[in-house]
């Protein structure tokens, strides 16, 4: 199987050419073909190579397999390599794209039916495909950055996939100019790699980073300028108001790019370069301190609004607030098993939200729905799996990969395990907030919405029970000590985080209070859920229309998300828009124009005056010329 | 041939060098005024002739024959030269009806 790796990309670029070129003459069926057959052969692969590193782990080996494809270029000293290293972090990830992806492919066949740019969707969503992998199976940080930058320009593309409306458009432009910011870091980043260890492989860099000491200077820029890319991909304070505008994008991308992969190669990348993280607790610190932070305030904002795609973008801002968090306290599996369970159950929300969005004819404003139970009940069960998951009730997925990372920040600060504490709750109350304002109580909307009514098609209702399955067992993988568990996921990756073991002490923490910190959360999360049942299906109260009198004024702060969009465009966006009209009238027009046509205007007076000699009359040419050669003669009589 | 090289050298060289200005001269002159391709063709002659005759006084002056072989080729070439300026005014009488250069004024912008 290890021959394969290479074609794991190539598959889903092969189908983006396919369906690209043949996007306006092929039948929808052919399409849909193409589009989701390219991303299961991606994943029975997938699952190959899986298996391999499985067995190799199994076996008491490190499972991590390089493969070189072919050397791109050599700079000086420097050799630059198109090379992928399959490892437990890759190849889970791996499974994690492409089987999720394949998911979310067969529901956009139903999703997307009526939708004119059918081909065109299918290809990007491919091209999304393949650049996730390249990201993800990268063996040094180049090859990692032609992903990132890919699943960037990919994600602009769907953002702004219905064009057309013009606020989309913006929303795409936002993502964009938003992730280069970090992207920039990224790219310094790299650079001082390369400076400091003369190499961008992993293999080569981790190494070298774990001989230096702990605080190493170069390290804590190398990390810090990382993690500024991070916060740009993965949507954390201060770069996190492109996520909630990204849902202007079709709902099954949300689902693939905004919630389950893309935003999590921030954590994916930071995991990946944890010994140098490791070796730089300011860094840490301040991962730790934005992802709690991210995390309450993403989730604080996520009470009020009434969008149900809004509610369930800030609540992945929030959950990947919870993944630094993770990251920041040390946590590097937690971390990343949060990745996983969030990848099926934030999915799974997601395209529930798209069925219902579906069902009410595009209505996505939680006001107009209500009652949607007995329409929906597919959607309703898994939707509510989904909730429960999310909300860390036992014994969901959610449960346990949250509790792991709360764990871990009790150690590190109970401060952290506070905040992060009082997020969980929150994301308790606006999930099932979500979920009762949408299935209970009685229908808001139109009568001819009424009428229209339906449950999704079964290739959409499909995907939904599988990742419903997946949420409710996703959290056996990696059950902690304390419940008798395995912690299976833990010493599967422990390879890649062997360095980072060996400079840290183990985690410890008695098992009474342990027990203490789960049920505290799990109960914390039941009162909420039962708070909201009591809030909006007993007393069946309504969020109120905009611009109600009634709101106070934390209900404000929360509905109008802290007015952060607003801070932002009065502190960066309209400065930059009056330099740049600035730079216009003056610089460019009054400057360099004028410079430009200046030099132009003079030759072209100049030949208007001189042409007057070209008079046609040869005797003056004569005349001229003898005149010339008598000039030509006194000045070699003086000169010589 | 010693008795030829005698001749011309009993003649000053100044002679040789005032006469040819004179004739180079008129030949200029004679381009410039006049308005008759012809006769222009013939000042331009007259010009070349100038240098030829100046050319060979040198070389006998100098003993070195060099600037002797120079009035040959001048010779040859103006011949040449003669030939197809000859042709261009007879292509310009039969368009125009005249050899006057002033009706060669359409080329100009």
């Amino acid at each position: 199987m290890k021959e394969f790796i290479w074609m794991l990309p190539l598959i889903p670029l092969l189908g983006f050419l396919m369906i690209g070129l043949v996007r306006k003459s092929s039948p929808k069926p052919l399409i849909s073909i193409i589009g989701c057959g390219t991303i299961l052969i991606s994943f029975l692969l997938s699952c190959g190579i899986f298996k391999e590193v499985y067995d190799a782990r199994l076996a008491g080996g490190e499972g991590i397999i390089y493969q070189e494809v072919f050397n791109w270029f050599t700079v000086g000293s420097f050799n630059f390599n198109i090379s992928f290293l399959v490892d437990p972090l890759s190849s889970i990830m791996l499974l994690i794209i492409t089987g999720v992806g394949f998911l979310i492919h067969l529901y956009s066949v139903g999703y997307m039916a009526h939708d004119g740019g059918f081909g065109k969707y299918f290809s990007y969503l491919n091209l999304f495909i393949f650049f996730m992998l390249i990201l993800v199976l990268g063996s040094n940080y180049l090859v990692m950055f032609i992903g990132w930058e890919g699943v960037g320009l990919c994600s602009y593309l769907l953002i702004g996939f219905w064009f057309k409306n013009s606020n989309y458009a913006k929303a795409a432009k936002k993502a964009f100019v938003m992730n280069r910011i970090g992207d920039l870091g990224f790219l310094i980043a790299m650079f001082f790699i390369l400076v400091n260890f003369g190499s961008l492989e992993f293999q080569e860099v981790f190494p070298a980073a774990g001989q230096l000491a702990m605080g190493d200077s170069t390290l804590l820029v190398i990390t810090l300028l990382l993690f500024v890319a991070a916060t740009g991909k993965s949507a954390q304070i201060p770069l996190f108001t492109w996520l909630p505008d990204a849902m202007a994008g079709p709902t099954p991308v949300s689902a693939l790019i905004h919630a389950a992969t893309m935003v999590t190669a921030g954590i994916y990348m930071i995991a990946r370069s944890n010994i140098m993280f490791t070796l730089s607790p300011v860094t840490m610190q301040l991962i730790a301190i934005i992802g709690v932070a991210t995390a309450l305030i993403a989730a604080f904002i996520a009470i009020t609004q009434n969008d149900i795609k809004k509610v369930l973008a800030y609540s992945t801002v929030s959950q990947l607030g919870y993944m630094f968090l993770g990251l920041g306290v040390g946590a590097f599996t937690g971390a990343f098993f949060h990745v996983l369970t969030h990848a099926f159950f934030k999915a799974l929300l997601f395209l529930g939200a798209g069925s219902v969005i579906h069902a009410m004819s595009d209505e996505q404003d939680m006001r107009s729905m209500g009652g949607l139970k007995k329409y929906l009940p597919i959607t309703y069960i898994t939707m509510l799996i989904g909730t429960i998951a999310i909300a860390g009730i036992p014994p969901f997925s959610g449960f346990f990969s949250k509790d792991e990372i709360l764990a871990h920040a009790f150690v590190a600060s109970p401060l952290f395990w506070g905040l992060g504490f009082l997020g969980a709750l929150c994301t308790a109350f606006y999930m099932f907030r979500l979920l009762y304002l949408t299935f209970f109580g009685s229908f808001r909307g139109t009568e001819n919405q009424k009428h229209h009514l339906h449950e999704s098609p079964v290739q959409m209702t499909i995907p939904l029970i599988v990742l419903a399955v997946l949420s409710v067992l996703g959290g056996v993988i990696n059950l902690p000590e304390a419940l008798h568990g395995g912690t299976w996921l833990a010493d599967f990756l422990s390879p890649v985080f062997a360095q980072t073991n060996a400079v840290v002490e183990p985690f410890h923490l008695s098992h009474s209070t342990e027990y203490i910190l789960m049920g505290a959360s799990a109960l914390g999360a039941i009162i909420m859920a039962l708070f909201a049942y009591n809030k909006y299906v007993k007393k069946s109260e309504i969020p109120e229309a905009d611009g109600s009198s009634e709101q106070s004024g934390l209900y404000k702060l929360s509905y109008h998300k802290l007015y952060i969009d607003q801070i932002y465009d009065t502190l960066f966006v309209r400065p930059l828009n009056g330099l740049s009209k600035f730079l216009h009238t003056y610089v460019e027009k009054l400057g360099i124009d004028r410079l430009v046509n200046g030099i132009g205007d003079l030759f072209v007076s100049s030949g208007k005056g001189i042409r007057q000699l070209q008079s046609g009359n040869v005797g003056f040419y004569i005349f001229m010329m003898v005149v010339g050669v008598i000039a030509f003669m006194l000045y070699g009589l003086f000169t010589i | 041939m010693g008795n030829l090289l005698e001749n011309m050298q009993g003649i000053p060289l100044n002679h040789y060098l005032i006469f040819c200005s004179i004739i180079f001269v008129i030949g200029v002159i004679g381009v410039l005024i006049r308005r008759n391709v012809i006769i222009i063709m013939m000042s331009i002659e007259l010009m070349l002739n100038s240098v030829n005759l100046l050319l060979a006084a040198f070389s006998a002056y100098l003993g070195d024959p060099s600037g002797q072989v120079f009035v040959f080729f001048i010779m040859a070439l103006a011949a040449a030269e003669v030939a197809v300026g000859l042709a261009i005014i007879i292509m310009v009488y039969r368009n125009t009806k005249s050899v006057d250069i002033e009706s060669l004024n359409k080329l100009r912008w």
